[in-house]
């Protein structure tokens, strides 16, 4: 009995999950990517691939510290950031305003609840020309397509979790005191942060679709125009070490935000 | 002992009404007085439709027929002349104790100083000093139920209504919980109105007992239950003993017919 108890143990530690040692996790973690580097490098120096479909890494990497060096990188990313951070505030300030609104107050629901439903399916890069039309090809018309590509899922996450708020805590701060308002803001946008943060992670990924594949199109400037004007020029490597850029920097600000929910839901334990 | 009465409540009737089905009468012609600085306690078997009073008293629900006056006045919505403790504690989850102590008297104008010492002197009553900065989560079923007295009474509300407040919490901690209670009351003297559906608990904390019906919920009778708690045996005397089973028949009878209405 006691045997066969142990070999149990043993077998069930061999398969167990979670038993990697600490320095391990990095190893393993960022292993597929080293693996992925080194296939790109040699596919393409072995001719595998043609060089001009994919340059080799190396020479990626040169000329990414190229365009870093004449500052082309810096401004195409600092207008980009702009028009993505300014896009997706607008997206997450309006968009929960918006949810909570028509959780907590049922007029405003009936009015937007079907004007949601219609607009939330629409593909949002249909607006692209929409947007250049009515703002031009500056910094205007990308805020807006982000601004309103973005927004649904911050809405409709806020709506849902403030629907779930808890009667009785609702309740209580009225009890205490508070004004209906003053009770909103309290109870019901701290209820709806759960999951009103899980559409800005969502809005998170969609804006940064929107915002390369708007200035892919119609922009004199950014990330997404300097892919294509790179492209264009033949100018493959540097093409690729912006694409590579706006990678980094998409996995860049889903590490911050997961940052910033971790903060905000501390009282979580 | 008691003054005038505080709250007066006349012919309330409260209908239920389901998403689907049809509405159901909860309360049906309540009249009760509840006189200053009284302990009285709400007892009837579960779905009497105890609570739903409580929460008409404390203006969750609106009053649709029949009229409740708090001090003169009908009750138009909650006020922080009302405070409410529930079963389930209903703690900010995302504040600490010490957050949620405070929220009650952050809407009123207080200096901050003040506030922080009031807020400090109530979770020092309650006993949960070194645990000011705990998230609910973190605390066990009679601390938070702790928390949600030490909350109530910071803001020194002239009521206190509370629903079954320790039906949640296991056995030994109810009764430390009731013996708190009791010695805060003493203190504090403030109005309370308490709902459960424990004998022993109504009889032992109240002053009065208002017997409640099965649905539709009906005040029975009101039962005097005057002892002196300060007596640690109070509950082996005779006459405490014989006011519980007293009560006890009063509320059997009630049980048997909410159990027959659940089955026909």
């Amino acid at each position: 009995m006691t045997d066969a108890g142990a070999t149990d143990a043993k077998a069930a530690k061999a398969i167990s999950p979670g038993k990697i040692p600490e320095l391990m996790k990095p190893l393993l973690r960022y292993a597929p990517l080293l693996i992925l580097a080194l296939a790109w490098e040699a596919s393409s120096r072995l001719g595998l691939v043609s060089s001009l479909a994919l340059p080799p890494l190396s020479e990626v990497a040169a000329a990414w510290v190229d365009l870093a060096r004449s500052g082309e990188l810096e401004s195409a990313a600092a207008a980009s950031l702009y028009r993505g951070g300014a896009g997706l505030a607008l997206a997450v300030i309006v968009g929960g305003a918006l949810g909570i609104g028509m959780a907590s107050w049922r007029p405003l629901n009936l009015m937007l609840g079907p004007l949601v439903e219609l607009f939330y399916p629409m593909p949002k890069s249909a607006l692209i020309p929409v947007t250049v039309l009515w703002l031009g090809f500056g910094d205007g018309s990308k805020i807006l397509l982000i601004f309103l590509g973005c927004m649904l899922p911050v809405t409709i996450g806020a709506y849902n979790g403030a629907r779930g708020s808890d009667r009785l805590l609702m309740w209580s701060a009225r009890s205490m005191g508070a004004s209906r308002l003053r009770m909103i803001w309290d109870v019901v946008m701290p209820s709806a942060l759960p999951e009103m943060l899980n559409g800005v992670r969502t809005a998170l990924a969609l804006s940064f679709i929107l915002l390369v594949s708007s200035e892919l199109i119609a922009a004199r400037q950014g990330l997404g125009y300097l892919i294509g004007s790179l492209g264009a020029d033949g100018s493959y490597e540097a093409m690729f070490a912006v694409v590579l850029t706006v990678a980094m920097l998409g996995f860049i600000a889903d590490r911050v935000y997961l940052a910033v929910v971790a903060r905000a839901m501390r009282w979580r334990q | 002992m008691n003054g005038p009465a505080q709250i007066v409540i006349e012919d309330v009737c409260h209908y239920y009404r389901p998403p689907v089905g049809r509405e159901v009468l909860a309360l049906e012609n309540i009249s009760l007085e509840v006189r200053e600085r009284e302990f009285l306690a709400l007892l009837g078997p579960s779905g009497c439709g105890k609570s739903t009073l409580l929460y008409l008293i404390g203006g969750f629900l609106p009053t649709e027929t029949g009229k409740i006056l708090v001090d003169g006045k009908p009750v138009r919505g909650p006020g922080p002349d009302r405070g409410i403790v529930f079963q389930h504690f209903a703690l900010f989850p995302w504040k600490t104790v010490r957050k949620n102590v405070l929220y009650g008297l952050e809407r009123q104008s207080l200096p901050r100083a003040e506030r922080e010492a009031r807020a400090q002197a109530f979770i020092d009553l309650v006993g949960l000093t070194g645990f000011e900065d705990s998230y609910p989560s973190q605390l066990s079923g009679g601390m938070k139920q702790r928390t949600a007295i030490a909350r109530t009474l910071a803001f020194d509300p002239r009521t206190l209504l509370m629903d079954e407040p320790f039906g949640a919490l296991d056995a030994q901690t109810r009764s430390l919980m009731q013996a708190e209670l009791l010695s805060i009351w003493e203190k504090t003297r403030k109005t309370v109105i308490f709902v459960t559906h424990d004998v022993h608990e109504a009889v032992y904390l109240a002053e009065r007992v208002a017997v409640m019906s099965a649905r539709p919920g009906r005040i029975k009778t009101i039962v005097e239950t005057r002892f002196d708690k300060t007596d640690p045996e109070v509950h082996r005397t005779k006459a405490f003993v014989d006011k519980v089973e007293e009560v006890w028949s009063l509320v059997r009878e009630e049980a048997i017919k909410a159990q027959q209405k659940k089955s026909p």
